[in-house]
Parts: C-alpha cells; sequence; structure tokens
C-alpha cells in the first residue's frame, strides 16, 4: 500500500483532447495533498506529487494543500522547493492554495515571520475563526462559480484581513474574504477539496489550461472544439 | 446575509483536522519551551502533557490528565494545533479539556484507564479524539464511539517500534483481509473482529480505515519513522523519543524530514547522520505483564 500514489502519477484515461496534456502537482510535503490529488483526476486532469525540485520544471500548475502552514514553509524551505516554485509562478505558473496554502502563498501574515512563498498580495490572519471546537462549514456565495452556493468546509483556518488592488474577492463568510484570485494565483481559506464539488478546482484547471495557451500559442490550435 | 447554514463541530471538521496533520509528526512536550522547539523543528501539532510516557513508566502511580495550567501555557506559546490526553473512559478529564479549547484529545492507555469497561462517547463532544488500537477491529470500536483518528499504540516509553510494528501490521493486514473478502462474508468477520458491520463494510470498499490512521508507542529514530510509514501511517505520534534524546532540537527536525521523505533512503541515511544517542530503550520482552500499557483498553 505505502508509498505507491508518490511513483506512479495518476493519468486518467485521455479523454480526445490531443495536444492538451497538462499536468498538475500538489505540493506533497505534509498535508491533505492525497485529497487534491484525488480530486484532480476526478476532474480529468494528470496529477502527481511534488516533493523535489525536479519535479517543478515537469508541471503546469500547482496546488499547495491544507496541512500546518508552518511545517510546509520549513520544509519547502530546507528542501530547496521554495525559490524553484517562486520562480515558475512568477513566470505564469498559476498557483492553488487552500487555507495552509493560502497562508503560504500570502505576502504577510499577522503577527508571524513563518516561512512564506509571498507572492499573493493579501495579508492573512492565521487560526482567525478560533480553535478547532470552532471549526465549521458554510454554504457560501460564489458567483463565479454559478448560482449555487459552495459548501466550504473551515478548519482552524485563516482569513483575509487586507487584499491589495489587484486583488478579486471571491468569496466572503460574513464579512471576511475567505477566496482570492490574483491573476496566476488563486486562494481559499477553506477545503474544497474535503468536499464532492469540484467546481473550484475546474477552475483553476481552466486557468492551467489557459496559462499554457498563452505560453506555447502553437497549442491554439488544437483549441478549436 | 442571513442563510449560511454554518455547522460547527461536524464529522467532517474532526476528520478534516485528522487530514490536515498527514504526512506529519506530532510530538509529546512538558513545557511551553519544549512546544517551541517542536515548532520550530516542523512539527505539526503538540501533545501537552505532564510527564513524558518513558517517566511516567520510571515513576508509577496513577497518571492523569495534565494540569489545566500547564496545558494552557502551552496553548499560549505555539500556533499549532495543540492536544492532550485523558484516561480511558474518563469523560470528566474530556469535557475539561474541550472547554480548555484543546485541538484534539487522546483518549490514551499511556494514563491509568479510569474505566475498565467503557470507553468515552465521543460522539458527545465538539472537539475530536484519537485512539490507541492493537488491530482492525479495536480501531473499527473506537470509530464506532466517535473517535476521528486512529494510531497504533505500540509500547510508549520505550523507544523500542516492535509493538507499532506489530500493531501496523496487524490493522493492515485486517483490512486487506475485509477488503478482499466477498461481500457475504463481511458479516461474519464484524462478529469475529467484533466491529461495527457499516465500517467493515466501510473498508471493504474503500481499502483503508473510515479516518486517518496514524502510528504511535516507541518511535525514537528517524528510520523508525520511515519504518512506520512505509507500513501504512500516515502520520505519527512521537512521545519520549525526542526530549529524552541527546540532542532533542535536531531529532525533532530530523524526525520530521524523514516523515516526508520516508520512501527517499539516501535523505534518510543524511538525515540520520550524527544525531547522537537517542533515547535510553527497553526491550519489551523484558517488561512484565502488568507493565504494559497496550493491553489497556480494549
Amino acid at each position: 500500500m505505502s508509498g505507491v500514489w508518490m511513483k506512479k502519477s495518476c493519468s486518467p484515461p485521455a479523454v480526445g483532447k490531443p495536444g492538451r496534456e497538462m499536468k498538475i502537482g500538489v505540493l506533497a510535503l505534509q498535508g491533505d495533498f492525497e485529497a487534491h490529488l484525488k480530486m484532480l483526476m476526478r476532474c480529468e486532469v494528470e496529477a502527481i506529487a511534488v516533493r523535489q525540485a525536479a519535479e517543478i520544471t515537469e508541471i503546469d500548475g500547482l496546488i499547495v494543500p491544507g496541512g500546518e502552514s508552518t511545517a510546509i514553509g520549513k520544509l519547502a524551505d530546507l528542501f530547496e522547493l521554495t525559490e524553484p516554485i517562486r520562480n515558475r509562478v512568477q513566470n505564469g505558473m498559476p498557483l492553488f492554495g487552500t487555507c495552509a496554502g493560502l497562508i503560504w502563498m500570502a505576502r504577510e501574515i499577522e503577527g508571524s515571520d513563518q516561512p512564506l512563498l509571498g507572492l499573493l498580495d493579501v495579508t492573512v490572519a492565521r487560526n482567525a475563526f478560533g480553535r478547532q471546537v470552532d471549526s465549521f462549514e458554510a454554504d457560501i456565495p460564489m458567483p463565479l462559480l454559478g448560482d449555487r452556493p459552495l459548501r466550504a468546509v473551515f478548519i482552524r483556518a485563516p482569513y483575509v484581513l487586507q487584499a491589495g488592488e489587484g486583488v478579486q474577492v471571491l468569496a466572503r463568510y460574513e464579512d471576511k474574504i475567505v477566496c482570492v484570485q490574483e491573476g496566476n494565483l488563486l486562494g481559499a481559506a477553506f477545503h474544497p477539496e474535503l468536499t464532492s464539488d469540484e467546481r473550484l478546482h475546474r477552475h483553476f484547471r481552466r486557468m492551467v489550461e489557459d496559462s499554457k495557451n498563452e505560453s506555447a500559442p502553437h497549442h491554439l490550435a488544437y483549441n478549436a472544439r | 446575509m442571513s442563510d449560511y447554514e454554518t455547522q460547527r463541530a461536524t464529522w467532517r471538521t474532526k476528520v478534516g483536522l485528522a487530514e490536515m496533520l498527514k504526512g506529519g509528526v506530532i510530538m509529546d512536550v512538558v513545557s511551553p519551551e519544549q512546544a517551541a522547539i517542536a515548532e520550530e523543528a516542523g512539527a505539526v501539532a503538540v501533545m501537552a502533557l505532564e510527564r513524558v510516557p518513558a517517566d511516567i513508566r520510571a515513576q508509577g502511580g496513577v497518571a492523569r490528565m495534565a494540569d489545566p495550567a500547564k496545558i494552557k501555557e502551552i496553548m499560549a506559546s505555539v500556533t499549532i494545533p495543540v492536544m492532550a490526553k485523558a484516561r480511558i473512559g474518563h469523560f470528566a478529564e474530556a469535557q475539561i479539556l474541550e472547554s480548555l479549547g484543546v485541538d484534539f484529545i487522546d483518549e490514551s492507555e499511556v494514563l491509568t484507564p479510569a474505566d475498565e469497561q467503557f470507553h468515552i462517547n465521543k460522539h458527545a463532544f465538539k472537539v475530536p479524539f484519537v485512539c490507541g488500537c492493537r488491530d482492525l477491529g479495536e480501531a473499527l470500536r473506537r470509530c464506532g464511539e466517535g473517535a476521528a483518528m486512529i494510531r497504533t499504540k505500540g509500547e510508549a516509553g520505550t523507544g523500542n517500534v516492535v509493538e507499532a510494528v506489530r500493531h501496523m501490521r496487524a490493522v493492515m493486514d485486517g483490512i486487506r483481509r475485509v477488503q478482499t473478502a466477498p461481500e457475504e462474508e463481511l458479516m461474519a468477520i464484524a462478529k469475529e473482529l467484533q466491529a461495527p458491520y457499516d465500517f467493515i463494510l466501510d473498508v471493504h470498499r474503500s481499502g483503508k480505515l473510515p479516518v486517518p490512521n496514524f502510528s504511535a508507542g516507541g518511535i525514537a529514530t528517524p528510520s523508525d519513522a520511515a519504518l512506520m510509514r512505509q507500513l501504512g501511517a500516515e502520520a505519527l505520534f512521537v512521545g519520549s523519543g525526542i526530549f529524552k534524546s541527546a540532542d532533542p532540537k535536531e531529532r525533532a527536525a530530523a524526525i520530521v524530514k524523514a516523515c516526508t521523505y520516508f520512501d527517499r533512503p539516501d535523505i534518510l541515511a543524511e538525515i540520520s547522520t550524527g544525531l547522537g544517542e537517542p533515547m535510553l530503550s527497553l526491550d519489551v520482552r523484558r517488561l512484565d505483564e502488568k507493565e504494559l500499557l497496550a493491553t489497556r483498553g480494549w
């Protein structure tokens, strides 16, 4: 049983889109990365677990999962993954972070100097809804994904205290900002990977598709469906 | 702004926190200083204790829930989740721990059991619980009572991984057996394992425990960590193994790295180098039957 998922990438059967190969990585240092890998398979995307710098060159988009942001940040620094990820993302690779992932992407964390990727122009408050006994789930409206609200699971969750000008607010819970996008950066304070609702992952998949089409114009020919 | 249908402390948020701890190391600590060292080393959570298992073993007497002052002090000193232990069956200790706001309760055989017949009804709490097990039946009984995370019992405070290995192999063998059995045999298996039928059915379909499956009890080195991860543990508890060793800081960081790169012997070789003495360890076969902690609970 052990470690098998690490060695094999999860390739779904090809579904009639020649030339549109796309690979999304999930940072697998710590946290619920398996839940994201499963979600990507359901979205018919080839997904790989990323633990080494070499794997960062193979992927077209990266998800940073939920977990403990201090542990993920430290491991990413220790194993020299932060800089290669920062380079790729600054050159347009889409990045999606949930909970700890959002924290790690942020420019600033309120009252903390923990290691960060620091690219998303937001200030985040950690454990902002309280401790575990205050963890909750709720339906939150997200017009980007349609009329049906999204079931959002918040676990010792952060929220966005302040968002820069270029940051689009995708969802709020009560008055708190809980989902944002800034260009190729997507961040959620909750865990869509723990539900069966694929819509936010499918939105990220479209971001990755678009970035591939932009960066490799010869692929545009395949775009006519 | 009215109808968000907010639900607190659902099964999904309880198991969800266990999901977030996967691939990580939960460390026993007895002071804010140790908690800070654990967090700095990359621990995903700490277990706030009065004494680590090795000392409980050495000192004897009744081991109880830690003093709330100690737990609060540790909670104030780190941003990662803080767990605490309650005695088996001692739901009043668990109620106190919940009111303190700890993030997880370990209903633990390391403390002296308060009830030799019944475990805590964990469904009655907002805070999630982790429980120890020695095989699949015990794991699923605890799930039936509401545990949101299962760990092997191992033999705590020995620095000897042999019992954790035995228990993890028993759980994984049980899972493989249930998974491959034809469906008509599952009720008889449920009867034999004394496990709830619905969970047996769940294991049959998923090939996994219904909740995250962690390991504890005797892990002392990075290679122990790698061994348990390869045997199927999704994360690790390290008790006495860190702060009873010669260089806790280095050992804590090394075990964290080993937990992530458990299938990379090249990296494990590097992080195992020059770590200094591990904790003072015990041969489990020389322990008297009465000294075994794993036999507490059913």
